[in-house]
């Protein structure tokens, strides 16, 4: 309300100067002009805080305390990678911020082609948010993957991000090309060295062409201690079906970003997540889900458990421009307070500009349903156990909408093994 | 046929300005010269024969006014305005203050004739049942003209006078709640209020007092370059109940004026306040030329146990509504309730909603809302829902609806819903539709034309909210409804 004071710059944004400085000193840097230009941009705006409404409830500026040194090249076992768990796939490997061809599959693969990058992309979204600004002009690497029009890929694609080492941080930008009629899977995981403290940033571009069919799934499992920053910049041509879901379960601070714009008719974009969060985490998805053109469908529906101290951050912004009449746009937040100290802040937005338009969305907040948990006992299972058949029942219905069988089996087990609900059972 | 031909007439007759509170009262009035400084402070207090604990306050507000910024974040757009250029003061010209009705100026009471508010107290108790009376105290301009219904609101112990009156008369009551809701640096336009409110309503109920009758007041804006600053306040006293309507109009001119008010409402153990508003401020013509800018800081504290608090507004007018009635729920068991009509029309630009602030344990809220937006119109619907750490068991239920009427409008939702203790249960919905083909094609099969067929079926989408008026509010608000979206459709 007071007059702007000057803003002084924090540690981490002294640091972030000095990296930057050093890495543009090199003569070998590619793209510099670019680069300079993010870094303007980022240092026009300094790291978000909670006066900027985009990040008001995800405080970055105290959260990050400080930046740290930029992650080194290197090439971790492969044995600690998890990716998707096992599942027979397609494995593109980058690590810290790098594409790595030694922890990648080798052979080729029909309709599919994966090129390394200096991560540094020429995209609108660079100059929109502070965070995209800072990846652009530390980037470290980056890889572009390419589906030919009406591939029909069998297996997953994998894309497994690693974070080697403690008190790093990595930059990674990746660009993602989906041909006309292709049918694919992606299964991506953000993961690190276990308990290590470090930051990860990563931005992606993906653009699906007309009548594809894409399910991508996003898994992160950082170390618990970890900052973890994502934003995906989504464009999707006609007639597309493309079916988006979050796992988030690690990071003690987390934020995905998704800026999706609905560019040709009659597509279908599904956008899902389930959030398990406990101790003293900070989770926070952010869309904007931009409807440009007539008869396209969206659907936003995230479920949220919270236990402990930590915290949930949801917002949601579906926008209607005024040619996008017969829009169908449903958003459904619901989340489960576990315990008397864990938070959730939500704000789905509306912004709507047409008129022959259904729109909707919901939110719940609460804890387990009283009547529910009675239900159970009264039948002899113990409350403990109550309690996780009845979260992972309100988390389950979120998974299955995913509708890609390998993923929900995936899910659930995830899901499952963070309850600790099989131990129950055996008991 | 004739039937055909009545609609068109009515709506070539509508066609222009529906607007039928535009007239200009022609009245001499006093005016402080333009511009704010703290001389003009001190002219409005002493005109006011205020205390000098009053001028500090208003002086203090002043001094934090001019650190502070004009506030960017709602939806609405226009241009800067320029605070030097405003009267901050007029009053009708009159020779002592009224001592009764008959000394009131005429021309004012004609005014409020027209407008349809009968002061004169004869006229009513000719007229009305007795259980249908109201107080009515009148604003105009900035100063308050006549206050009926004193004497037998005093015998019941409630004090309804001008807030310039309470200040000299009951300053204990004042210096107690004046700014304990809404403080002082609150928010710019509140800040500025609070140095330059030259009349409004006060209001107090004593403990266990029902009061005898609605009260009302009713604000009018008549002078050109000025800015209207009421301030209103409202406290319940143990287990009281007090129903309050307030209704404002304007005339039609074509530069923006301002009118910046708070209010405030105390409830204490107990009480219960319902505060309805039918706002129809000039909206500007057909081209979004004049009207008002209502901004608006509305807000009501549940102190203690089971107290209630219940707003009720149907917003027609305003070129420019920035407004969110609030409910502070500090007392346990307390209840605070939004019910809201905000109709958009032409270039008006509505950014309003409310806040539920849950502190207490076991409180309770609800939240109905009902946008329409018509012609180039835009209308935003924010609202907070938040609980504190220690609101154990605090429930929020929220719904708001969007109605679009023509495919130039926009109707958005902006909710911020915090949650920081697991037994709160929120729950909120929204959707945005547009009124179906099936509806007008079932209303039209049955003879009805497009315009009834859309004042029937909006009707229907706002009743939830319309019950909650009192009745003779309910009536002048179903009116309002369906001329402000005269000519939207076609």
């Amino acid at each position: 309300m007071n007059a702007p004071a000057k803003i002084q710059e924090t540690k981490a944004e002294q640091s972030l100067d000095a990296q930057f400085n050093a890495l543009i000193a090199e003569k070998t840097q590619t793209n510099a002009n670019q680069r300079k230009q993010a870094w303007d941009a980022f240092k026009a705006k300094g790291i978000p805080h909670r006066r900027v409404e985009e990040w008001h409830y995800t405080d970055l500026r105290t959260k990050m305390r400080d930046a740290f040194a930029l992650a080194p090249t290197c090439v971790p076992k492969a044995d600690v990678l998890q990716g998707a768990g096992g599942l027979e796939s397609y494995r593109i490997a980058i690590v810290n911020g790098r594409f790595a061809p030694e922890l990648s599959s080798n052979q080729e693969l029909d309709g599919l082609t994966v090129t390394a990058t200096d991560g540094v992309v020429s995209s609108e979204l660079a100059s929109k948010d502070a965070m995209i600004s800072l990846n652009q002009a530390l980037v470290q690497g980056g890889i572009s993957i390419e589906v030919a029009a009406n591939a029909k890929i069998e297996k997953p694609i994998e894309i497994v991000r690693y974070t080697d080492g403690a008190d790093v941080s990595s930059y990674a930008s990746t660009c993602v090309e989906i041909g006309a009629g292709a049918n694919v899977l992606f299964i991506e995981s953000f993961e690190g060295e276990n308990g290590a403290d470090y930051q990860s940033n990563a931005f992606t571009e993906i653009k699906v062409g007309d009548e594809a069919d894409v399910h991508w799934l996003k898994l992160q499992v950082e170390s618990q201690k970890a900052q973890h920053i994502e934003t995906l910049g989504i464009e999707l041509g006609a007639k597309v079906n493309f079916q988006h879901f979050i796992y988030n379960e690690g990071s003690s601070l987390s934020r995905a970003q998704l800026f999706v714009e609905l560019k040709g008719e009659g597509t279908h974009a599904g956008l899902r997540g389930i959030s398990l969060l406990q101790d003293q985490q900070h989770a926070d998805i952010t869309l904007y889900v931009n409807h440009a053109v007539p008869e396209c469908e969206s659907r936003e529906y995230y479920r949220t458990v919270v236990d402990d101290k930590a915290r949930a951050v949801f917002q949601g912004k579906i926008i209607v421009e005024p040619a996008a009449q017969k829009t169908d746009g449903q958003m459904m937040i619901k989340s489960l307070l576990l315990s008397d100290a864990a938070e959730i802040n939500a704000k789905p937005e509306l912004e709507i500009f047409a008129d022959d338009v259904q729109c909707a969305h919901g939110s719940t907040t609460g804890d387990i349903d009283e009547d529910l948990l009675f239900y159970l006992t009264a039948r002899g299972i113990p409350e403990a156990q109550a309690r996780k058949i009845l979260i992972l029942a309100f988390l389950s219905e979120a998974v299955e909408e995913f509708e890609e069988e390998r993923c929900v089996e995936l899910l659930e087990a995830m899901t499952r093994k963070w309850l600790h609900a099989d131990e129950m059972v055996s008991e | 046929m004739a039937a055909v031909q009545e609609t068109i007439d009515q709506v070539k007759a509508i066609d222009v300005d529906q607007y039928k509170y535009g007239f200009v009262t022609d009245i001499e009035s006093e005016l402080a010269p333009k511009g704010l400084n703290e001389d003009i402070v001190a002219y409005i207090s002493a005109k006011k024969d205020e205390p000098e604990w009053m001028l500090n306050w208003r002086l203090e507000a002043f001094r934090r006014w001019k650190t502070m910024e004009e506030p960017t974040w709602a939806r609405v757009d226009y241009p800067k305005i320029d605070f030097e250029d405003l009267h901050y003061y007029a009053a009708p010209k009159k020779r002592e203050g009224p001592k009764s009705l008959d000394e009131v100026d005429p021309e004012i009471l004609d005014t409020y004739k027209k407008l349809g508010i009968p002061l004169s107290e004869q006229e009513i108790l000719a007229g009305v049942a007795p259980e249908n009376r109201v107080a009515v105290d009148a604003v105009f301009d900035s100063v308050s003209v006549a206050t009926t219904f004193k004497e037998e609101l005093a015998k019941a112990g409630v004090i309804f006078c001008p807030i310039s009156e309470a200040i000299r008369e009951h300053p204990e009551l004042v210096q107690k709640y004046l700014g304990s809701v809404v403080p002082v640096s609150d928010n710019f336009y509140a800040t500025l209020n609070s140095a330059v409110f030259s009349d409004g309503s006060f209001v107090y109920i004593p403990p266990g007092v029902r009061c005898p009758m609605e009260l009302s007041t009713y604000f009018r804006i008549n002078e050109p370059n000025t800015g209207q600053f009421e301030r209103t306040l409202i406290i319940a006293d143990k287990g009281s109940y007090v129903s309050y309507l307030e209704g404002c109009t304007a005339p039609q001119r074509d530069e923006n004026q301002l009118h910046a008010a708070v209010v405030e409402l105390v409830a204490l153990e107990d009480a219960q306040i319902k505060y309805s508003t039918v706002q129809n401020w000039y909206p500007g013509d057909a081209d979004g030329k004049g009207g008002i800018y209502n901004f608006v800081t509305k807000r009501g504290d549940c102190r203690e146990k089971n107290s209630k608090i219940s707003w009720t507004q149907v917003e027609t007018g305003s070129a420019i509504t920035w407004k969110y009635p609030s409910c502070i729920l500090r007392g346990d068991n307390s209840q605070g309730e939004f019910y809201s009509i905000a109709i958009s029309n032409g270039h008006q630009q509505i950014d309003s909603g409310t806040k539920m602030i849950h502190l207490g344990k076991n409180t309770s809220s609800r939240i109905i809302s009902k946008g329409i937006s018509a012609g180039v119109s835009q209308n935003t619907y924010r609202g907070q829902v938040s609980a504190h750490r220690k609101a154990s068991n605090a429930r929020n239920f929220t719904q708001c609806d969007s109605l679009l009427i023509g495919d130039k409008c926009g109707a958005h939702t902006v909710p911020y819903i915090e949650s920081k203790n697991s037994t709160a249960v929120f729950e909120h919905e929204a959707t945005t539709s547009k009124i179906s083909d099936d509806q007008m094609f079932y209303c039209q099969a049955r003879g009805l034309d497009d315009e009834e067929a859309v004042a029937l079926i909006v009707n229907g989408f706002v009743r939830d909210v319309i019950q909650q008026l009192p009745m003779e509010f309910a009536v002048e608000a179903q009116k309002l409804i369906s001329i402000s979206l005269e000519g939207s459709v076609g």
